[in-house]
């Protein structure tokens, strides 16, 4: 164990994908605190901006928004002066001014609460101030407004959970079934892997895609739907190692000892086939992602308000044209975890490969 | 061989079969049904379209008499269009699908094996990293990103190709398609050449010839045939990758294609079309399979005795 960890640590592309994989875990379970926004949080007046540094509302689209807020008002915005954070104008109606109307700067995710300087001429000239609100969008916000950073991250939590909980549950079925038909051996190995063939055949992206449409879409039924597809190849690899293991004298010494088969596979043969279905598991990772993410990019996988990277780059693809950002993020965060988590599992195959790199 | 294809036929009924009965149960027990509409029908409308389809009987007897049709070729009607048999709609998404896939998996096959062979030939060589990283990234670039990406360059950017739609196959239709469902499968292809040519050049025939002094292509060509064994065993899985994969890129490009017209069976509980459309997609992936173990045996014959 020590020695593959020193391994390990020589190989580079390794360290490298480890630490882009830390990285990318870490920022989706603590980033979402520091992006000061919420996930769910829709500004509707700031709908599909683009990414930068610069607070919005920018300077130049004040005056329209104070314009259209004050229509809303059955008044109009003259004299539109910003500075300092603060906006400046006087609005002015043919009728009296009811100052309640001024809710509506408020309301606007825009402007904070107002205040009025002076009235005019009985009412029907209000001068006004109130502070614009600056809100930075890193990345910029989504077709409904919300930042897109914020929900990159936090889509990263649920296909990174599935992606790990998808592949324990393949590991867990093909593990007990592959190490039970290796050991056990006989008719009932044949038997257990002529079933595997059988499914191998099967149409299984059709069988999951008929799963989540017929019965409503959740988290659950991605997970057991996607577990239930990817075992097969766990269980074939994890038999024809138990079938070797079988043979050797340590085990057949458990067997002299009156150990239980149970016993024997649990203590003696799951143990000592680990090394490869390490390295199948870290690799089955990347491809439960994948598929996670196909499926809510067809809309069957994570339903709204939670959202996925699939979905999240399905939404991207929507409003290509008109906001390239929002491919862009989900997908870039994406293809770095799957492509780190392929060079983590090709390196950890490396290292547990007693002929060294054959490269 | 002949015995052989025939054991593997027979050996398949049982599969096909599971996928039938899993299918038509799995869809007759979920909630909703073909004729649920945004305004209910009226009871009586209601019980004469179900009696029109034969809904109204037991469900073991549907069944029975399903895969009585079955046997006959007769896939039944469909729910969602009406006067359109399941066997129609589907023969008109197969041409499409069909046209995609089998182009793409030549296109796959061509790149991926070439690359592999050319990265295998001098490893840790220009080429070998090359291929090494582009393989990785298109294991790592999901179909539905490649898709908006070259549709971003070709079709906005440059005005080269058209960004979707069919126009009846036109070739400057099909490249994008073609591409973005071939470069995974190249990538798969191509680490897998790469890899399997590597040990099979320190296999023992191999240096022997190196020993005798054979010329390096005529070596290469001795290796490759050893080496193209797991490449061609999973052949089965790359035409099925590629029927699946249509899925996708039918959504993006707007192909009337098998894939899409599946998804939207399913969404309209048109299920005739969705048991239809399933089998179909079964007996491809059965047959291809088959197709690739024959080829395999034909490559080695140790395997025509075994099992």
């Amino acid at each position: 164990m020590r020695r593959l960890g020193r391994r390990l640590a020589r190989d580079r592309s390794a360290l490298v994908a480890f630490g882009v994989l830390a990285m990318i875990g870490l920022a989706c379970w603590v980033g979402p605190l520091f992006t000061g926004h919420a996930p769910e949080r829709i500004y509707p007046d700031l709908v599909a901006v683009p990414p930068g540094l610069a607070p919005h509302p920018r300077p130049e689209t004040v005056a329209p928004a104070l314009e259209g807020l004050a229509f809303r008002m059955r008044a109009t915005a003259t004299e539109i002066a910003a500075r300092d954070g603060q906006v400046r104008f006087v609005l002015a109606a043919p009728s009296p001014i009811d100052p309640r109307v001024l809710t509506y700067l408020p309301r606007s995710d825009l402007f904070g609460p107002a205040t009025i300087l002076a009235r005019e001429a009985d009412g029907r000239r209000l001068v006004v101030t109130a502070p614009i609100l600056a809100r930075t969008f890193f990345l910029g916000t989504d077709g409904l407004g919300r930042d897109l950073l914020t929900r990159t991250l936090v889509a990263g939590r649920v296909s990174l959970v599935i992606g790990l909980v998808a592949t324990a549950v393949a590991l867990a079925i093909g593990l007990t079934y592959g190490a039970v038909a290796g050991y056990v051996g006989g008719r009932v190995d044949a038997m257990m892997m002529r079933v595997v063939d059988g499914l191998y055949a099967l149409p299984f992206m059709f069988f999951v895609i008929m799963l989540l449409v017929f019965f409503d879409a959740g988290l659950g039924l991605i997970l057991v739907a996607i577990g239930a597809v990817e075992w097969l190849d766990m269980a074939r690899m994890v038999r024809t190692q138990t079938l070797s293991l079988r043979r050797r004298d340590f085990v057949r010494a458990a067997e002299a000892l009156g150990l239980s088969s149970a016993t024997i596979l649990r203590r003696h043969i799951v143990p000592n086939t680990l090394g490869p279905v390490a390295v199948a598991a870290t690799l089955l990772v990347p491809r439960v992602i994948l598929l996670e993410s196909f499926l809510s990019f067809l809309g069957l996988g994570v339903q709204e308000p939670d959202t996925s990277w699939g979905a999240l780059i399905a939404e991207g693809a929507r409003s290509l044209e008109a906001a390239p950002w929002m491919l862009g993020l989900p997908a870039a965060a994406l293809v770095a975890t799957l492509l780190a988590l392929n060079v983590f599992g090709d390196a950890l195959g490396r290292a547990l490969d007693p002929r060294g790199d054959p490269r | 061989m002949i015995g052989f294809i025939l054991r593997r036929l027979l050996q398949a009924l049982p599969t096909l079969l599971a996928v039938v009965t899993v299918s038509f149960f799995l869809i007759r027990l979920a909630p909703g049904g073909p004729f649920d509409l945004e305004r209910p029908l009226s009871p009586a409308a209601l019980a004469q379209l179900r009696r029109t389809y034969g809904l109204d009987q037991p469900l073991g007897l549907q069944y029975v008499h399903y895969l009585a049709a079955l046997a006959r070729g007769d896939f039944g009607p469909s729910f969602s269009f009406r006067d359109l048999g399941v066997a129609e709609l589907i023969a008109r998404g197969l041409s499409v699908s069909v046209t995609l896939g089998g182009l793409a998996l030549i296109l796959a096959m061509g790149l991926g094996i070439g690359l592999g062979m050319g990265a295998a030939l001098k490893p840790g060589g220009v080429l070998d990293r090359a291929v090494g990283f582009g393989a990785g990234l298109g294991l790592a670039v999901p179909t539905f990103v490649v898709a908006p990406l070259l549709q971003i360059v070709f079709g906005l950017g440059l005005s080269w190709l058209p960004l979707g739609g069919w126009e009846g196959g036109a070739p400057s239709h099909l490249v994008l398609p073609v591409l973005t469902l071939a470069l995974p499968q190249a990538a798969i292809l191509a680490r897998l050449t790469r890899a399997s040519l590597r040990e099979t050049f320190h296999l023992p025939h191999i240096r022997t010839q190196r020993a005798m002094g054979l010329p390096g292509h005529r070596i290469t060509r001795h290796a490759l045939r050893a080496a193209l064994l797991p490449v061609v065993a999973i052949l089965g899985s790359t035409a099925a990758a590629l029927l699946t994969g249509s899925v996708v890129v039918e959504t993006l490009f707007g192909l009337p294609g098998l894939g899409r017209s599946f998804v939207d069976a399913a969404l309209n509980r048109d299920y005739t079309l969705v048991m239809g459309t399933v089998i179909l997609v079964a007996v491809f992936v059965v047959i291809l399979n088959l197709v690739a173990d024959v080829l395999c045996a034909f490559l080695d014959p140790r395997l025509r005795l075994g099992r």
